[in-house]
Parts: C-alpha cells; sequence; structure tokens
C-alpha cells in the first residue's frame, strides 16, 4: 500500500442526512400510514351507507387557525435560532407550546361540542371516526409538545444555536408535519363527512 | 490478505480507543445492552424459545386431528383444565391452540425472530458500519418485543384461555366476548401484545433503513450491496408501510370492544336479542388487516430470500447469477406485496371485477418469484458446490418455494380458490412457501453466521440429521394436506369424525400427525447443537466458508464497533467467486483491484484510479452509532 497521507482537507462522506432526521421521516412516514389507513377505512366505509348525517363542530376552525399560527412562530424560532438570538427562540418556543396547549383545549371543547349535536364516541361509525381521527392527531401533538419540550430545556441550556441546530430542525420538521396532518385531516372531514 | 487488513487499519487506533471501549457491565453488556451483536442474540433466542412454544401447540392439536379418539389425559399435568373430564382436548382451547400457533409463528418467530435477528446481526456488519443508526432505539425495539412477549404467554395462563379467534382475529368472534372463550380476556392480552409487537417492529425497522442509506462504508455502493442487505432492506421498507395499518385495524378493533363502537359491528343477534351496534362493517376489518397481512407474508419471507442468495452464492463458489435481477425481483415482490391483498377475501361477496383485478395482480407475483427461483438454480448449475449445513437448508428454501409457489398460482385464481378457501389445501400452500421456507432460511441463516456469532462451529453432522429429518418431515406433513384440502377438509375444525364423507381420510390425517412429531422431535437436534456449541463447539477459523462479505473481516469476537481500527473500504461487488485468474476461488469486498491485476477485467482496471479517491475519503464517525 506505500504511505496513505491523510489531508484535513480530504473530502467528507457524500451522505450527509443526519442519520436521526433520516429516522424521524421514517417515523413521519409511519404515522401517515396510519392515517391514510383510516381516513381510507372512512371512505370505504361511508360508500357502504348506513352513514350518520352530522355537521362538523365550528370549533375546528379555530383549532386551525391555532395551529397554524403556531407553525409561523416554530418557524420564526428556527430562524431565531440560526441567528443566535436565544431570548428570542425561549420565548418563541413558550408561544409554541402555549399554542400548543390552546389547540388540544380546542379540541376537547369540539368533542364537547360534537357531543351536544349528539354525535357519540359510541355510534355509527360516522361519528366515533371523527373521535378517532382528532384523538389519535391529539396523541401524536402530545409527542410533538413532549418534543419541543425537551428542545425549549435544552435551548435553556444554551444547547441549541447556529452551531448546533439537528434537534431544532428536527423539532421543527415533526411540529409542522402535525399541523399539515390537521390541515389534511380537517379538509378531508370538511368534503367527506 | 491479512497484510492488507493490518496496513488499512493501522490509521484509527486512537479513533477506536476512543469509540469502542465503553465500561460495561454484565446488565449493559447481555440485558440492557446497545450493541447490535447482542441485540440479534437476543431476538434469536427470544424467537427460538418461540418456535418451541409455537411447534409444541402445533403438536398437542395434530394430536387431537391425527387420533380423535385418543385420550389425552397424560396431558392434564401441563394442560389442566383445558383436557375435559372425558381426556379430550376442549374445543374452545383447540382454537386458541390453532390461533396461538399462527401469531406466534408468524410474528413472534419468523418477523423478530428472523428479521429481528438477521437484520441487526448482518446489516452493520455487511455494510461496514460501527454499530445501528440509534443503538437506544434498536435495545428499545428488542425490549418493547420482550413486553408483547411476555403479555402473550401470560395470556396462556388466563382462565378463559388466550385468544381463539384465529390469527387474523376477524371481527365480529374476536370483537364479542360473549362469541368465544378467548374472545374475553385472552383477546384483550392478544390486542396489547401486538400493539407493543407493532412499536418494536416499527423501531427496528426505522432502524434498519436508516442505517442502510445513511451508514454504509467508503465504496459500499448501493451496487456493491450483499443481497442480504437488500432484502432486509424492503423487507424493513415493507414494514414500516404495512404495520401502522394493523395498528389502525386494531385499535378500532379495541374501541369495539371496549368503549361500545361499532366500526366493525353490525346487525349481530345473541340468543335472540339484538346488540345495539349498528352501521358497522366486518369486511372493513379484513381489508385493514389484509393490507398489513399480505405484506406481513412477504416480511417472512424476504430475509429468507435474502439468506439463501448468499449462502447459495458463497457455497457454489459462483457469482450469484444475475445479480440486478434479483434486486429487481426483490423490488417487484416488495411493491407487489401491497396491491394483491383482496386475494384473502374472494369468498367475501366482492364485485367480481374488483376480484380479477386482483387475481391478475396476485398472479404477476409469479414472476419475479420465477425469476428468484431461476436465479438460485442458475447459481448452483455447474458450481463447485459444499454441502454445509446452511447450504442444505438453502437449496432446501428453494425446493419449498417452487413447491409451495406452484399452488400459489393455483390459490390466486378467484375460481379456483372459492371452493378451496379455507380448506386444507390453503394450510398446505402457505405452509410450505411461506412458514417451512421462512423457516428453512432462518435455519440455513443461523448455521451460516453461528461461527460469526458465537465464535464456534456449530456440529456438522447433527447439521446434516437435523435437515433431512426437517427436510422430509415437512413435505410428508404438507403434501399430504393438499388431497386432504381438495377433498373439502375445511381448516380450524376440532373433529371431523360426525361426517361419513370425511372418514375415509381419518388414516391420512393419523400420517400426518406422525410426521409432524417425528419433524418435532427433530428440532430438538437443533436445540442441543445450538446450544452445546456456543460453549464446547469447535472454535471458528476467521473466515469459515471462505466467503466474501465484510464480516469475516472483523476478528473472530468482534466487540462493540466491530472493527478494531479503520473500517475497512469496499472496492468490490460481494460476488467475486473463482473468478478466472485469481488465486483463490474468492476475492473479499475489500480487495482492491489494484491488488488482483491477474483477475481484473478490462473495465475493472480502469477503476483502479478511482479506488485512490475512494481510499481518501474521511468517514466522519462524530455522528454515527452514539
Amino acid at each position: 500500500m506505500g504511505t496513505n497521507i491523510r489531508l484535513v482537507e480530504s473530502p467528507q462522506k457524500t451522505l450527509s442526512v443526519h442519520p436521526h432526521k433520516f429516522a424521524l421521516w421514517l417515523f413521519i412516514v409511519s404515522i401517515v400510514m396510519i392515517f391514510a389507513s383510516l381516513t381510507s377505512a372512512f371512505i370505504v366505509k361511508q360508500g357502504e351507507g348506513s352513514w350518520l348525517e352530522y355537521n362538523l363542530p365550528s370549533m375546528f376552525w379555530f383549532t386551525t387557525a391555532t395551529i397554524l399560527v403556531s407553525s409561523v412562530l416554530l418557524q420564526w424560532g428556527y430562524f431565531a435560532a440560526k441567528d443566535d438570538q436565544f431570548k428570542k427562540l425561549n420565548t418563541l418556543l413558550v408561544a409554541t407550546i402555549v399554542l400548543g396547549l390552546l389547540f388540544l383545549a380546542g379540541q376537547w371543547l369540539s368533542w364537547k361540542q360534537l357531543v351536544d349535536m349528539e354525535v357519540y364516541f359510541a355510534g355509527n361509525p360516522a361519528g366515533s371516526f371523527v373521535y378517532v381521527l382528532t384523538g389519535l392527531h391529539a396523541f401524536h401533538l402530545v409527542t410533538g409538545l413532549v418534543f419541543l419540550v425537551i428542545t425549549l430545556i435544552s435551548a435553556l441550556k444554551n444547547r441549541i444555536g447556529s452551531g448546533n441546530m439537528v434537534r431544532m430542525e428536527m423539532c421543527v420538521t415533526y411540529w409542522h408535519f402535525l399541523g399539515a396532518l390537521w390541515i389534511y385531516l380537517f379538509i378531508f372531514l370538511i368534503f367527506y363527512h | 490478505m491479512d497484510q492488507h487488513i493490518a496496513e488499512t487499519t493501522g490509521y484509527h487506533d486512537a479513533e477506536w480507543h476512543a469509540h469502542g471501549h465503553h465500561k460495561e457491565s454484565f446488565v449493559t453488556k447481555y440485558i440492557f445492552s446497545q450493541d447490535h451483536k447482542t441485540i440479534a442474540k437476543q431476538f434469536l433466542i427470544t424467537g427460538i424459545f418461540w418456535a418451541f412454544i409455537g411447534g409444541i401447540l402445533s403438536s398437542i392439536f395434530r394430536l387431537q386431528l391425527g387420533y380423535p379418539d385418543m385420550s389425552l389425559e397424560w396431558l392434564r399435568p401441563l394442560l389442566g383444565g383445558w383436557i375435559t373430564d372425558a381426556g379430550k382436548l376442549d374445543p374452545e382451547f383447540y382454537l386458541a391452540l390453532v390461533t396461538m400457533h399462527g401469531t406466534i409463528m408468524v410474528f413472534f418467530v419468523l418477523t423478530a425472530g428472523l428479521s429481528g435477528t438477521f437484520a441487526n446481526f448482518l446489516i452493520p456488519l455487511q455494510i461496514g458500519a460501527r454499530d445501528m443508526a440509534s443503538g437506544f432505539l434498536n435495545m428499545l425495539s428488542y425490549w418493547f418485543f420482550f413486553a408483547s412477549s411476555v403479555v402473550m404467554l401470560c395470556s396462556f395462563f388466563l382462565k378463559t384461555g388466550p385468544a381463539a379467534g384465529g390469527w387474523v382475529v376477524y371481527p365480529p368472534l374476536s370483537a364479542l366476548p360473549q362469541a368465544l372463550q378467548g374472545s374475553q380476556g385472552g383477546m384483550t392480552l392478544w390486542l396489547i401484545a401486538m400493539a407493543l409487537f407493532i412499536v418494536s417492529s416499527l423501531l427496528g425497522g426505522i432502524n434498519y433503513i436508516t442505517t442502510i442509506i445513511n451508514l454504509r462504508t467508503r465504496g459500499m455502493t448501493f451496487a456493491r450491496l450483499p443481497l442480504t442487505i437488500w432484502a432486509l432492506f424492503l423487507t424493513a421498507v415493507i414494514g414500516v408501510l404495512s404495520f401502522p395499518v394493523l395498528f389502525s385495524a386494531a385499535l378500532l378493533l379495541i374501541f369495539d370492544r371496549s368503549f361500545g363502537t361499532s366500526f366493525y359491528l353490525s346487525d349481530i343477534y345473541i340468543g335472540g336479542e339484538a346488540l345495539s351496534n349498528q352501521g358497522g362493517s366486518a369486511i372493513l376489518f379484513q381489508h385493514l388487516f389484509w393490507f398489513l397481512g399480505h405484506p406481513e407474508v412477504y416480511i417472512v419471507m424476504l430475509p429468507g430470500l435474502g439468506i439463501t442468495s448468499e449462502i447459495i452464492s458463497t457455497n457454489s463458489r459462483k457469482p450469484i447469477f444475475g445479480y440486478r435481477a434479483m434486486i429487481g425481483s426483490l423490488l417487484g415482490i416488495a411493491v407487489l406485496s401491497f396491491i394483491v391483498w383482496a386475494h384473502h377475501m374472494f369468498v367475501t361477496g366482492m364485485n367480481p371485477f374488483l376480484g380479477s383485478i386482483f387475481m391478475i395482480l396476485t398472479l404477476i407475483i409469479a414472476v419475479p418469484s420465477a425469476v428468484k427461483v431461476f436465479n438460485y438454480l442458475a447459481t448452483m448449475w455447474k458450481g463447485n458446490i459444499r454441502f454445509t449445513p446452511g447450504m442444505l437448508f438453502s437449496i432446501g428454501l428453494v425446493s419449498f418455494f417452487i413447491s409451495g409457489g406452484l399452488t400459489g398460482i393455483f390459490l390466486g385464481n378467484a375460481a379456483i380458490d372459492i371452493p378451496l378457501h379455507d380448506t386444507y389445501f390453503v394450510v398446505a400452500h402457505f405452509h410450505l412457501v411461506m412458514a417451512s421456507a421462512s423457516f428453512f432460511g432462518m435455519l440455513a441463516g443461523v448455521y451460516h453466521w453461528f461461527p460469526k456469532m458465537f465464535g464456534r462451529m456449530m456440529d456438522e453432522k447433527l447439521g446434516y440429521i437435523h435437515f433431512w429429518l426437517t427436510f422430509i418431515g415437512v413435505y410428508l406433513v404438507f403434501f399430504p394436506m393438499h388431497y386432504i384440502g381438495i377433498a373439502g377438509f375445511p381448516r380450524r375444525y376440532y373433529s371431523w369424525t360426525t361426517f361419513d364423507v370425511f372418514n375415509s381420510f381419518t388414516d391420512l390425517n393419523t400420517f400426518v400427525t406422525v410426521a409432524a412429531l417425528i419433524t418435532m422431535v427433530a428440532q430438538f437436534l437443533f436445540l442441543f447443537n445450538f446450544f452445546y456449541s456456543i460453549f464446547r463447539g469447535r472454535v471458528a477459523p476467521p473466515n469459515p466458508w471462505q466467503s466474501n462479505t465484510l464480516e469475516w473481516t472483523t476478528p473472530l469476537h468482534p466487540g462493540h464497533g466491530n472493527w478494531p481500527g479503520a473500517i475497512p473500504t469496499v472496492y468490490r461487488w460481494p460476488y467475486d467467486y473463482s473468478k478466472p485468474g485469481a488465486e483463490e476461488d474468492y476475492i473479499p469486498q475489500h480487495i482492491p483491484y489494484s491488488q488482483t491485476m491477474e483477475s481484473n477485467l478490462p473495465h475493472e482496471n480502469d477503476l483502479i484510479a478511482l479506488e485512490k479517491e475512494e481510499e481518501d475519503i474521511v468517514i466522519d464517525e462524530s455522528s454515527e452509532s452514539h
């Protein structure tokens, strides 16, 4: 082989997606499959008839607005982190978490609206599906909130900044995904309920 | 060659020391280990445990089928109240036995035990990585599987028994506790166990895909990946896409069982009284279930096919025939597996037009399957075959894949499937093509990679006896079953003795039972050989099968981090066996073309210039395997 001196400037390995980020995308794919299967089941069931007609809770408009704003704020926080504006980052992370909690509260109220309209969880599958879709989404949103809290903690410990963006990027990706998932579910329900 | 390793490994000693030598206690080394090799062994040993449980369950129900008049009083110490006062097997427990046999074998043995073991063990070793992308998630994957196993095992000790609605758990049978004893607590535990199992598979699958895509060593392009890795990769992709759907199906079933919803239930009368559930559809469950259920059979099958490709090529001392066609057929099978699920549902009253679409798609699977079979045969053709136990089991897999696959062409036709549906013909078909073939893939893999796992060789003679008893046994069990099925015997029936039509087949059923028991006993040879060889086997040479893949460049007992020193660079595909002009009949992947001038083809000589560049790529290990 002879001498083989390695220079510091040697080219880096070309495959550069961070493994954890890649794993997050795969995790997102598996969540997509859950909701794809449930919404397909919804359509199949609807096609078979004996389907309850009802209106969607008006609260959904409010929660949709909440989650959209939260995504915008988090994206702003991402830019703040890139510029090392730590104070701003912390504030925006807290704001996102608060909006996330507000979203959950709003979903709870929309369930109450459904009950007032006499659409129950245990009843015609048409109504049950709405509970399952929103409930399962809310469950994933809770995991998103946990991720946000973890990110906030590392931000408070100054572990996030322009040089260390992996966790922040993953958190932003996941939160945007959860927002997009809700928009998809909402539009789906508007068209198919 | 050894010199080459020594030279290339000189550079990164410091790196290795920084990486590999954490202080390890017994608990972190053997129990909560994050080392992919230990996790693989945990999966393997748990899988073997479950395989024996599953096998014993089948022996018990085979006794009932083969000897319907036999007194099973002697099983009372084991089964207790499940033996009735008359000394017979309790009919409801019979249903629990077939249900649990199916669940255990499909999920716990051939999914977790097979791809859990070999994906964990082979992926980092064969692609040249220190460990999985996330050792922690990998550890969690095993422990979720373990928790799932514990829950499933607990269900055997319930007074009402384990789940009994068949491994497919169709509602309303599985949704209503009034339907069956097994649909009470047993079914609840089944659902909990499966939910944990799905989490385990997803954690594992996500890790496998990430590792294969992101952590390959220098030069390990996709076109140089061993076929084992291709197969395990696609298995993981199928799993990540299909297991969430099973989760959806199970979730809705849980709501129906415990929260009073009616996703799958409608118009049900029990004892003349209508249940309140309205508006659901049992067929919906079948769609959701089989959207996982069909890909699942490929999750079970693909790892076996990959392992076989590797072993057949190595032991035929010939390059695999049609490497790219093998990858293409794996891809074809993986894609098709998602669009054929309704061939399990031809008798549900589906639209015949829809049925014919699913029929055509199903029959198309014969094409990639045949490509694989022909390539295996062409690889062995005029090869310098070494009949190691691993090779024999691989050839056995090919044999089962052919004989079981042929009946798949029959069953894929809706018109033939309708009379044969739910008969023993179906049982014979999938036990040959899926169950036995995958099982042989798993055994082949164990025999082949045992020296790498434990640093010792398994006993060959016992391996041969094990192979022949199992191979002949499997055919004696499942071949007659086709005739029983064509005669119209429905599966999952406790007894037929009240039907005169079926009396003439009693002898055949007895024959099958005897064969099944002999096959079962033969497995204890393997069990003995496996555990004996771990401690007392002959110490293995570093590359006992003279194989090309990277795992054989590691030390006999690789530590955490796999290679002491730098990870080898890969310069060639893994199937350079018996290359004309070469000194030996194999050239491992890490040997550069510049060292094999005598055997290079013209275009390979052109690659030598590029090798220098590849060597200079530095793997940034700071972000890997921590």
